[in-house]
């Protein structure tokens, strides 16, 4: 099933990463409410799809307004890439949705 | 610095989810629309989160869904300057007298 995102924010921040792409999660700890779960943080996945650009999460919960809309990707892993004792098909994925400021190059 | 918040607890073990259903008791309703009312003053899921995620892991742990979301609003308009903590405090007193 294809989901639809629906954002009326114009993509003010080049986009840095295209469908197809290699990208790894910043293994990072910063203080605040963080969207990327911890379990995810360090796995390298591929960027399935751009989102749009939607407001920063992380500035929404200090009550400011979030802007300028921040790119967010959707970004597929392989599952035994994710857990190290997955025993399913080596082709599930799982697929999150993560802000570009959380990505970088592989 | 922390780690990992205690509430992200993707992948870790926790058990088997217990499915039920419940009624909503009156006062879980009325936390429900206080939370709505102020998301019409711009109160995101987000920062309701946070408020959430700021409990002690204790807290977390033991409070039922909407003593968590009537604790993180409780939060939220003392930081929001709505009101005070001595007003709360006050009329937290106020309700355990009349319950006794």
């Amino acid at each position: 099933m294809q989901a639809q995102y629906v954002t009326h924010y114009p993509l003010q921040e080049k986009p840095l990463f295209e469908a197809g792409e290699r990208v790894r999660v910043r293994n990072a700890a910063p203080p605040g409410h963080i969207r990327t779960p911890f379990y995810i943080r360090g796995c390298a996945g591929e960027i399935e799809r751009l989102c749009g650009a939607f407001p920063n999460p992380e500035e929404l919960a200090q009550m400011r307004d979030g802007l300028p809309a921040k790119p967010l990707y959707r970004v597929r892993f392989a599952q035994k890439d994710v857990w190290p004792d997955y025993k399913g098909s080596p082709a599930d994925v799982l697929e999150i949705e993560i802000f570009q400021h959380w990505l970088e190059k592989t | 610095m922390i780690q990992r918040g205690h509430h992200d607890m993707g992948g870790l073990d926790a058990g088997k989810v217990e499915r039920t259903e419940h009624d909503y008791a009156g006062w879980e309703r009325r936390v429900d629309a206080l939370v709505m009312l102020m998301r019409r003053h711009r109160l995101t899921v987000d920062e309701s989160r946070k408020n959430i995620e700021a409990l002690p892991p204790e807290a977390y742990d033991r409070m039922s869904y909407y003593e968590r979301w009537v604790a993180s609003l409780a939060q939220t308009l003392i930081q929001r300057g709505i009101v005070t903590s001595d007003e709360i405090g006050r009329k937290m007193e106020d309700v355990c007298k009349r319950n006794t």
